[in-house]
């Protein structure tokens, strides 16, 4: 096969697996040697077995020879952030607390995978327990921006992100809180996908927050994500929070010329705090639609300004709760200077946990106690409606929102460890579609001075992904963002 | 000072169910440690519950059988604590919607003898919810051991108002619960496997208060009797604290029933924040009017209702009601053999007093029973009909029934125990009799009444012994008066 392999497209592998230009176990091959060659300045990878990844190809390429692939991504490398349940591999959260521990079941999108013959390449690193936005957070390693290894990759799929930016994957999963695939996609310049919440099952997923969480692909196109979600999306018996449809069929639109749209730019996204080459460059793709022959409607999410005060009372009362689980008696981290079963809660959670996650947890639990939790788990929920209020009226009027995925580009390392407020401002223009449950896209947009990717956001209506993905494909196709890759060697 | 006590009963009953209420692994009891688990039970990362339907649909029966109000939509919450024997750190259960709210419960004190049925009261009830079960802790000498065998069992927890003032009411609430959900197959309610468990609340104040006084909490209640006893117990032991100038603390105690006292085991300064919050995992489940009817058209007839049927439907006395509906796989047997039998009474006679005796005797249960229904009707009829006596049903074709299974027909032919058929006969052979005796006949007639036996006797040994003992009687009577 002709050219760097490491930055094909899924759609091309799948053509070259299919036409037996390359073989699976070539394919796996290549990644794993270009994982070796970057992974250590990336430092995406929180653990994978080459043996097993080989096994897995060598079966792929047996089932095509004898003309029984499994499914579409039959011999694809694909690598899974380390908080999705992979039977018999290591199930971490990038925490001390679950360093040991490895899963003795499949997640059902792992199912997926496996069904449609994928190769399970690895575990991507992570924000402990997927809180954060930079990756800094991981008790294990941290990860690097491949643009710029000074830089944070984003999070809290930080490794899913790196990992196809520097081309050791072609396509990961990573999992959506409150911006956490579609922050670090747009710090690294990749396509990452939010789904609808309940279109993607979340069983295997460890919850962070269950009303939020969701799983989605990132990927380097468009196209690739809308290839992924064909996969994993769909209902499953087994999360009652799983929407009971079947899913579109993602691919089609994405061909032929759609729209002009009717989008929305909301007025709330574009004030302070705002980088100036950021938003020059999302007003240029906003122009860009516009010149397309698309109305662009100027649109008011009036409680925008509540959510991440809304998102931090939600998603740690829920976090408080689901991490209990996690308290030295059996397959967690356990403290040996422990004396009764009290005393073994407290020393294995204080040792097991991180900065970011006790923080979290004790916030929770807070919002939640008796006497508070009228004035702010109850009141949280209640603007929680009024949100998705706002984007019931805004999507009556529009096809799509367009906004910048986040307030800036990709930071230093370091940059914001100490100031968790401004940390959690990365997040302001992602959480509020998963308060919602509305699915959110970011794409490469453009570059700044420093050649730092941008990301554009577009965020749609309930189960509408592959109107989505038309709209977010048709400027991709326009624009050659996604054919530059990073160059991820050491700058001497 | 005249003290009254105020009783409230939490009970706890697993629901029998296929599987656990969240997973689709099986529940049971006394089965290797650890092996009644899954991913979901252990509360593995990344797993989620998913509702049983079944656990669901006992609960709104039992809820309906209680008379309770079944909400339009249901949902669950999370019960924040850490214990070792939660897996999750939180147990799943209903906060503010529970599957029932309100209700009552038709209870029967202890009536003045066996014979006599005891005073009826309705207690009322607070809700019921339908919750997750815990593990078990095992402590040895120097750790602990968790089986989380029980863990996820299906719970219904039933809340009583504090509507009780004795223990005998407690006694007997406890019995007619457990009547109802054994009628509606909702559990077995076994206490020893903790299918059935009670906790009680008690307070006392002097009668005429209104104020309730201080409560407290009696768990380790693990029998029916035990919370007779440790309520019992526990309403002197206050009235004694008042009495000599005390003043009682809100705790929760213990009942040690070897012991027969209870114990201090936490203050209410030491309870929980349970941190309630909606489970983001689980939907409100929605209970249409289809679902709704469906269910209450498979409710089974109450155990106090079936009792007043007995009484206006086949006249049977109260004792062998009381016994009747206490079980109602034998309502079952004998509602089958009244409808054949044409004294329906015997019939509940038969049952209750030879069969039941006879199962008793041999260690056997109903359902080993190798007697059925109709066989019972048969036997009544046979007797009816004056085809065998009541005595001879009673010596000989009832034992050898019981022990074969056989048809009381099939005996009393095969055995030649038939009563004569015609009186002609009878007649026949007691002339004969006469005849050829009159010696005895003399002795009669001079006024030894007794005499007749003998003659009786003989006739019985003539029709080897298939012959109505009265009908004779009577034959040789009128024989020998015309001799006079």
């Amino acid at each position: 096969m002709p050219g760097e392999i490491y930055f094909k497209t899924l759609a091309q592998l799948q053509e070259a697996l299919a036409s037996k230009s390359i073989s699976s176990v070539e394919l796996t091959r290549d990644h794993l040697d270009r994982i070796q060659a970057v992974d250590g300045r990336i430092q995406a990878f929180n653990s994978w077995d080459e043996e097993d990844c080989l096994r897995q190809a060598e079966a792929s390429d047996e089932r095509r020879a004898a003309g029984r692939i499994k499914g579409p991504l039959d011999g694809i490398p694909v690598g899974v952030k380390d908080v999705i349940a992979v039977r018999d591999q290591p199930l971490t959260c990038s925490s001390r607390m679950l360093e040991h521990f490895v899963s003795p079941y499949d997640a059902t999108v792992i199912s997926r995978l496996k069904n449609a013959g994928a190769v399970l390449l690895g575990r991507l690193n992570m924000d402990e327990f997927a809180m954060g936005s930079s990756t800094e957070n991981s008790a294990i390693k941290i990860t690097f921006n491949p643009w710029d290894t000074s830089r944070v990759a984003g999070g809290s799929s930080g490794g899913s992100a790196a990992a196809v930016a520097a081309g050791e994957l072609p396509v990961s999963l990573g999992s959506d809180t409150g911006g956490s695939i579609r922050q670090p996609a747009s710090f690294c310049g990749v396509v990452g996908l939010k789904p609808t919440y309940g279109l993607v099952s979340r069983f295997g997923l460890v919850a962070f927050a269950s009303s939020l969480d969701q799983i989605g692909p990132l990927t380097r196109t468009v196209g690739d994500a809308g290839r992924m979600l064909q996969v994993i999306a769909g209902h499953d018996p087994r999360d009652s929070t799983s929407i009971d449809t079947s899913p579109p069929d993602y691919s089609e639109g994405l061909a032929e010329k759609k729209g002009p749209w009717k989008l929305g730019v909301p007025q709330e996204y574009f004030a302070e705090g705002l980088d100036p080459e950021v938003k020059a460059a999302i007003e240029a793709a906003i122009d860009w639609y516009a010149d397309r022959g698309c109305e662009i409607v100027e649109i008011s999410l009036p409680h925008m300004h509540l959510a991440i005060s809304v998102y931090y009372i939600i998603a740690t009362a829920e976090a408080s709760s689901n991490l209990a689980r996690y308290d030295g008696v059996r397959y967690t981290h356990r403290s040996d200077r422990a004396g009764d079963v009290v005393d073994l809660y407290f020393k294995s959670r204080a040792e097991g946990f991180g900065e970011e996650v006790k923080r979290r947890i004790i916030l929770g639990t807070y919002v939640l106690s008796s006497g508070y939790y009228d004035a702010y788990y109850l009141r949280a929920q209640k603007i929680r409606s009024l949100i998705r209020q706002d984007f019931t009226k805004a999507f009556a009027k529009v096809d799509g929102l367009l906004t910048p995925t986040s307030p800036f580009v990709s930071f230093k390392a370091g940059e914001k460890t100490r100031d968790p407020l401004a940390m959690y401002l990365s997040d302001i223009y992602t959480i509020s579609a998963n308060l919602a449950g509305i699915p959110g896209i970011s794409l490469p947009c453009g570059f700044n001075s420093q050649g730092l990717p941008i990301g554009l956001q577009i965020l749609g209506e309930p189960m509408e992904e592959a109107n989505l993905l038309a709209i977010a494909h048709s400027f991709e196709r326009a624009h050659d963002f996604t054919d530059r890759h990073p160059n991820p060697a050491p700058p001497d | 000072m005249e003290y009254e006590a105020v009783i409230g009963l939490e009970v706890h009953v697993q629901v029998k169910t296929e599987s656990k209420i969240f997973s689709s692994v099986g529940v049971g009891f006394g089965a290797q440690p650890n092996s009644l688990t899954d991913p979901v039970v252990l509360g593995f990362p990344g797993v989620l519950p998913v509702i049983n339907r079944e656990a669901v649909e006992k609960s709104i029966k039992v809820g309906m059988l209680l008379n309770g109000s079944i909400p339009r939509v249901t949902k669950w919450d999370r019960k924040n604590y850490f214990y070792p024997d939660s897996p999750k750190n939180y147990q799943i259960s209903q906060f503010d919607q529970p599957i029932c709210s309100g209700g009552e419960l038709e209870i029967e004190l202890k009536g003045p003898s066996r014979n006599v049925m005891g005073e009826h009261k309705t207690i009322a009830l607070t809700r019921a919810h339908l919750e997750e079960d815990v593990g078990k802790l095992i402590h040895l000498e120097n750790e602990s051991l968790v089986d989380f065998n029980r863990a996820g069992t299906p719970l219904l927890e039933i809340v009583s108002q504090p509507d009780m003032h004795t223990p005998e009411e407690a006694y007997a609430y406890l019995t007619a619960l457990k009547m109802l959900l054994i009628y509606g197959e909702v559990s077995d309610c076994d206490m020893e496997k903790g299918q059935l468990r009670c906790d009680a609340n008690v307070s006392v104040r002097p009668v005429g208060q209104k104020e309730l006084g201080v409560k407290v909490e009696i768990k380790n209640l693990n029998s029916i009797s035990g919370v007779r006893n440790g309520l019992a117990y526990e309403i002197e032991r206050q009235i004694q604290v008042l009495e000599g100038g005390g003043t009682l603390a809100q705790e929760t105690r213990g009942w040690d029933a070897a012991k027969g006292m209870t114990y201090h085991m936490r203050s209410k300064e030491e309870s929980h924040d349970y941190r309630y919050f909606p489970d983001p995992d689980l939907m409100p489940v929605r209970i249409d009017h289809q679902w709704r009817d469906r269910l209450h058209a498979s409710l089974p007839e109450k155990p106090f209702d079936r009792q007043r049927r007995y009484f206006d439907a086949y006249g049977l006395p109260y004792t062998l009601t009381s016994v009747l509906i206490s079980d109602p796989e034998l309502c079952h047997f004998f509602e089958e053999a009244a409808k054949r039998a044409k004294r329906p009474r015997q019939a509940a006679n038969w049952i209750v007093n030879n069969l039941l005796g006879e199962l008793g005797r041999a260690g056997l249960t109903l359902s080993e029973s190798k007697v059925f229904p109709d066989q019972i009707a048969q036997l009544v009829n046979l007797i009816g009909e004056g085809v065998i006596s009541k005595n001879l049903a009673k010596e000989r074709v009832f034992p050898e029934m019981f022990k074969t299974g056989d048809n009381p027909a099939a005996i009393v032919q095969a055995r030649g125990l038939g009563q004569s058929e015609s009186a002609e006969d009878l007649e026949k052979i007691c002339s004969e009799i006469v005849q050829a005796n009159p010696d005895a006949v003399a002795e009669v007639l001079s006024g030894n009444k007794k005499a007749i036996n003998f003659l009786k006797g003989r006739v019985m040994r003539a029709t080897r012994g298939k012959a109505n003992p009265a009908l004779v009687g009577s034959l040789l009577e009128e024989l020998i008066a015309e001799k006079g």
